[in-house]
């Protein structure tokens, strides 16, 4: 086992075990702070993956973005940390047997499609795909993009208009 | 380097996880957590499959991912908060002013 497999699992073990984490604790509000450990955890499986531009768009818009917006949002509903905020889980047996119901299909599904071939062993040229990432956004998806952030503007607005004081 | 399938079973792993959560938790924000971490798991997927193939459009649908989630949290939090304010709860089960 090489030094990037080790570390790949490692990081994996973290993920899946604060992912399992935010769906379990009874506090909300840790459920949050694991979120944001998991959002880095894949942050770093991207690394693993040759995509440094990537792991920083996850840290600066998930880890930063996402989580500061639902800890503003638990702390405007429940206001006083700890007290009003555990959670209660349901239907835990239901939720069991969707959820291995589901992992074990997409995992079938591989089964049956055979071995995987193989990733292209050399990193690409530069080591990272940024520069192929920044021709594509900038060339043939300019428009998409800009679309991209239309969305993001009317979005804001539009959580700005339902959240308003009135 | 791991190989492929590596990635899709801790992918699948994560996804099955969020909706564990989305199907159990009560708390409309609880539920807004497990939706985060199944888009996420379907990122990794994304990434992977980009790196296989050497193609960067994958990392470009993974960046379109990332930034419409961002969105959708936007607004999806906005609505618990408008919610709150009206119904002072935001337990899921509670909140059925449209069931016949």
């Amino acid at each position: 086992m090489t030094a990037a497999t080790a570390g790949f699992w490692a990081v994996a073990v973290v993920l899946l075990a604060s992912s399992l984490a935010v769906v379990l604790t009874p506090n909300l509000f840790h459920s949050v702070l694991f979120l944001a450990v998991a959002l880095v955890a894949t942050g770093v499986v991207f690394l693993f993956l040759h995509a440094p531009f990537l792991f920083g768009v996850q840290l600066l818009l998930y880890a930063g973005g996402v989580v500061v917006l639902v800890v503003f949002a638990i702390m405007l509903t429940e206001r006083i940390v700890g007290l009003r905020i555990r959670q209660s889980s349901h239907d835990l047996v239901n939720g069991v047997i969707v959820s291995v119901a589901v992992f074990v299909g997409i995992v079938g599904f591989l089964v049956q499609s055979g071995p995987a071939p193989a990733a292209p062993a050399t990193p690409p040229p530069g080591g990272d795909q940024t520069v192929a990432l920044a021709r594509a956004i900038l060339g043939p998806y300019a428009v998409p993009f800009e679309l991209l952030g239309v969305l993001l503007v009317i979005a804001l607005l539009g959580a700005l208009y339902f959240a308003r004081e009135d | 380097m791991p190989g492929l399938h590596s990635y899709l079973v801790v992918a699948a792993l994560v996804f099955a996880i969020g909706l564990f959560g989305v199907l159990t938790r009560r708390n409309a924000v609880g539920i807004l957590l497990g939706i985060e971490l199944m888009l996420n798991a379907v990122n990794i997927n994304l990434v992977a499959f980009a790196r296989l193939h050497g193609d960067p459009i994958g990392l470009l649908f993974a960046l379109f991912t990332i930034a419409i989630t961002v969105a959708e949290v936007a607004v999806g939090l906005a609505i618990v908060i408008v919610i709150f304010r009206v119904r002072r709860t935001i337990d899921a089960d509670r909140l059925d002013l449209l069931r016949g």
